[in-house]
């Protein structure tokens, strides 16, 4: 990988100042200045609900700014909507891909902007030439023919990449991107982004992983509460001055993992298959136990979580819990067996958007909660309460949408249901993507006194420090395989990386 | 942002939205009472509440499919044909107690076939409800050779023509079905289930609900609610009729939409499909009194039914 030293330009293609914009009962943003140089990739940071989310839809167009200036190119622009910032080079890639899988790469990166002949009719050789091109300019090997939905995760972000500077962008909005990516797809990407660096783009770039920040980026701006509270570059500051910045008070352990007794055995999977997706797993989970499961996306990891806990089917193989063979046809059965499932893909599997706090947390529960069908609605609403109050979920009432909640503490409420019904085998599908460092943290110690209590918990993640820092063991898949068990207090990432790569050992 | 209090009012909206109706209903009932002075007469408002009974218990079951995400187009089929089991039993000879028995249990059935179908058979709601629409006014056309089953016992009638403490009985039936869906729907796990089901059908399965099983019975639901239909109907026409409910899923369906069900599931509320049915119930009564061509309420009611809906989402957009 060529890297050359970022070339940062004197003249800024962004100027933010004053920026104010407030919602009935809530100031978002507050004087807030914002500054981006050509060449540059420039680290957004804050919590959760922290403003930045509101500076980009600003941004985008998508919110009008209550009072404040935009500079761009030292120009005072309007941005009135998202046409007026589509129209000034202004492009953005969302954490949700907005990519229409039955169209090929190369349509989906110039939907909407397609070469023409004459009258409509698109000039489909043209499109493949320009989209080879870019993809080329970007050093991604897709086959701009493929359709998209024969894609992986990290190959669509690529598309999205492609399709945002696709419209000659002059600032690229990043949110997230690497929140779908394993470690290996994140450094392709982050190949990519130096190159659009390199030819002049500005980025924006948001994460929650700050070990990831001093890989890619060259400067940052904290907010906190809606306020500028911190900006410089990136080689002058330390991860800890991030997060003192970020949260208001020094958080001492990032990975509070208390020191584990592991006690009898909970869980035994033994030459569990299921074809094209996982071969002859066999593990066990103790009591007071984390085990991490890492590998790379597409291990298989997802896949042997799902037929454990009954989602899928399985071929063969056996599952013992707390030393008794079972049968698990269904989650229901894995629930009653006491297992507790949290899923990846939290909007999707793991909350019910559209109903309450209380209505979701109770949901697993409610053949405890009620006599004859009736649930027992007194005894319903105090449950809730009593987990919105220990997990400290920020809403303003048991009967809030979960829709309107921020992401730490929507996760916090798909904890409560497993809390709630008692579940001591507890699989944790990536338990923190796209969570912000405090509520993070949050959780993890709400992992540990999960295993005080006897409980063990199987986490599954992509992330590195998670992995290493949460962990008692590790257990590595690669190609559906279980390629490696290892003790998290003495192996490191490269071991863990290897045999994730299929690299025996 | 943080949430702060001021967003409170969010959680609100279905109640609001609710209330809505409510004044939608009330604005008017106020402006028929102007127009006509036939309207605010008691016997009149009875025989309103009497004329919707049918289509607001066939709402119900469709409020129950709706919030579950789905959609029943076979109500008017299946009325039509557990109608004329129904009578036929009595024809037959059989109590009146055991014909209705009779009649919701084959109601029932078909819609637990709907239900099978679109569950284990993994067909869409739309296309299971449309054959079995097809299906069952087939073979109510079938049981009768296409003829009524006319002229009942008194006591049979009374179910659509009596009255109990001044109160018409259909009236009462239909207070009953009711109170008995808004109990299973907000107190029951069943009910919760239906909602959760309509949410997010995979999150549900994946908190251990069989739903399967669930989305089964909701459609059951919808088959018996309208078999009772078609008991208030046959004893009021004293004749049950193979072409009986003919596009009443079209009304069920409006009473729910107007009420405030989203049909992408999830949301809905018994009170609010009470309130859609009378309001459609009231528009054609009013329109009757004024005179109206029935060529022309069509128009009127195709459009209240659009506005209802355009307001809503317009209302659910600025929630948002």
């Amino acid at each position: 990988m060529t890297d050359a030293k970022p070339k940062i330009a004197e003249d800024a293609v962004l100027k933010m100042r004053g920026i104010r914009k407030a919602f009935p009962g809530v100031v978002a943003l507050d004087e807030v200045d914002f500054q981006l140089h050509r060449g540059e990739v420039h680290a957004l940071l804050g919590e959760n609900g922290a403003g930045k989310s509101t500076l980009i839809k600003i941004l985008t167009g998508a919110y009008i700014r209550d009072a404040g200036e935009i500079l761009l190119d030292n120009e005072s622009v309007a941005l009135n909507g998202p046409a007026d910032s589509q129209a000034m080079g202004i492009s953005c890639v969302y954490q949700e891909f907005d990519l229409v899988p039955h169209l090929s790469v190369a349509q989906n990166i110039f939907l909407g902007k397609e070469p023409e002949r004459f009258w409509g009719v698109i000039d489909g050789r043209e499109l493949r030439a320009r989209a080879r091109k870019l993809l080329q300019d970007l050093g991604i090997d897709l086959n701009p023919d493929f359709p998209v939905r024969t894609l992986s995760v990290a190959q669509q972000q690529m598309v999205e990449v492609a399709k945002a500077i696709a419209v000659q962008a002059r600032i690229l909005i990043m949110d997230e991107p690497t929140s779908a990516l394993t470690h290996g797809e994140a450094r392709e990407l982050f190949a990519a982004i130096r190159r659009l660096r390199n030819r002049g783009t500005g980025i924006i770039y948001i994460t929650h992983k700050l070990e990831e920040l001093f890989e890619i980026a060259d400067s940052y701006t904290v907010l906190r509460d809606g306020r500028l509270v911190g900006s410089g570059r990136v080689s002058d500051v330390s991860v800890r001055e991030l997060i003192r910045l970020m949260v208001d008070r020094d958080i001492q352990d990032h990975f509070p993992r208390a020191a584990p007794s592991p006690g009898e055995e909970l869980l035994r999977v033994e030459k569990f298959s299921r074809q094209n997706h996982f071969e002859d797993v066999t593990f066990t989970l103790r009591r007071g136990e984390i085990l991490g499961l890492a590998g790379l996306l597409g291990a298989g990891r997802t896949a042997l979580a799902r037929s454990l806990f009954g989602a899928d089917p399985f071929d063969s193989g056996r599952i013992l819990v707390r030393g008794g063979q079972v049968a698990i046809r269904s989650p229901g059965a894995a629930i009653r067996r006491g297992m507790g499932f949290l899923t990846e893909d939290r909007k999707g599997q793991g909350l019910i958007l559209i109903l309450s706090v209380l209505s979701n947390i109770s949901l697993p529960s409610l053949t405890r909660l009620s006599r004859l069908g009736v649930v027992d609605g007194a005894a319903e609403k105090s449950m809730a309460e009593r987990f919105i109050r220990e997990l400290r979920i920020k809403t303003p009432g048991s009967g809030q949408k979960a829709l309107y909640l921020s992401g730490g503490h929507q996760q916090k409420v798909v904890l409560s249901k497993w809390l709630a019904r008692e579940a001591e085998i507890l699989i944790f599908d990536e338990p923190t993507r796209g969570i912000d460092v405090a509520s993070k943290v949050e959780i993890y110690q709400f992992m540990n006194r999960l295993t005080e209590q006897g409980a063990g918990i199987l986490m599954i993640s992509s992330e590195m420090p998670e992995v290493l820092g949460m962990s008692d063991r590790v257990v590595v898949m690669h190609q559906g395989r279980i390629r490696a068990e290892l003790n998290a207090k003495e192996t490191s990432q490269e071991a863990i990386l290897r045999a994730a790569l299929g690299e025996l050992p | 942002m943080k949430p702060s209090n001021a967003f409170n009012w969010k959680h609100w909206i279905p109640a609001g939205r609710q209330f809505g109706t409510l004044i939608g209903l009330a604005a008017l009932c106020a402006m028929l009472s102007f127009s006509s002075p036939h309207f605010l007469t008691a016997s009149n408002l009875f025989n309103v509440l009497q004329q919707t009974a049918v289509n607001a218990v066939l709402a119900v079951g469709m409020t129950f499919v709706i919030i579950s995400a789905g959609i029943d187009l076979s109500v008017g089929s299946i009325l039509a044909f557990s109608g004329v089991v129904m009578a036929g039993a009595l024809d037959a000879g059989l109590s009146m107690g055991a014909a209705i028995l009779l009649g919701v249990a084959v109601g029932t059935a078909c819609g637990l076939l709907n239900g099978l179908l679109i569950s284990l058979g993994r067909l869409p709601p739309f296309i299971s409800t449309l054959g079995m629409m097809s299906v069952a006014r087939g073979a109510a056309l079938v049981y009768t050779e296409g003829r009524p089953i006319s002229g009942f016992s008194p006591e049979f009638r009374f179910l659509a023509t009596g009255e109990i403490l001044m109160i018409p009985v259909p009236v009462l039936l239909m207070g009953a079905v009711y109170l008995v869906g808004y109990f299973v729907l907000n107190h029951t796990r069943f009910g919760r289930y239906t909602y959760a089901i309509g949410g997010n059908e995979e999150a549900t399965r994946l908190s251990g609900v069989n739903v399967r099983f669930h989305k089964t019975a909701v459609y059951g639901v919808s088959g018996m609610t309208s078999a009772i239909g078609a008991v208030i109907l046959t004893a009021r026409l004293n004749s049950a009729q193979p072409i009986a409910g003919i596009m009443y899923e079209l009304d069920a369906i409006a009473a729910t939409v107007i009420g405030g069900a989203s049909l992408m599931g999830g949301e809905g509320r018994l009170t609010g499909t009470l309130i859609g049915a009378l309001i459609i119930g009231v528009l054609r009564n009013g329109l009757n009194l004024l005179g109206v061509s029935s060529f022309l309420q069509q128009i009127v009611i195709g459009s209240v039914i659009i506005v209802a809906v355009l307001m809503d989402t317009a209302l659910r957009k600025r929630g948002a």
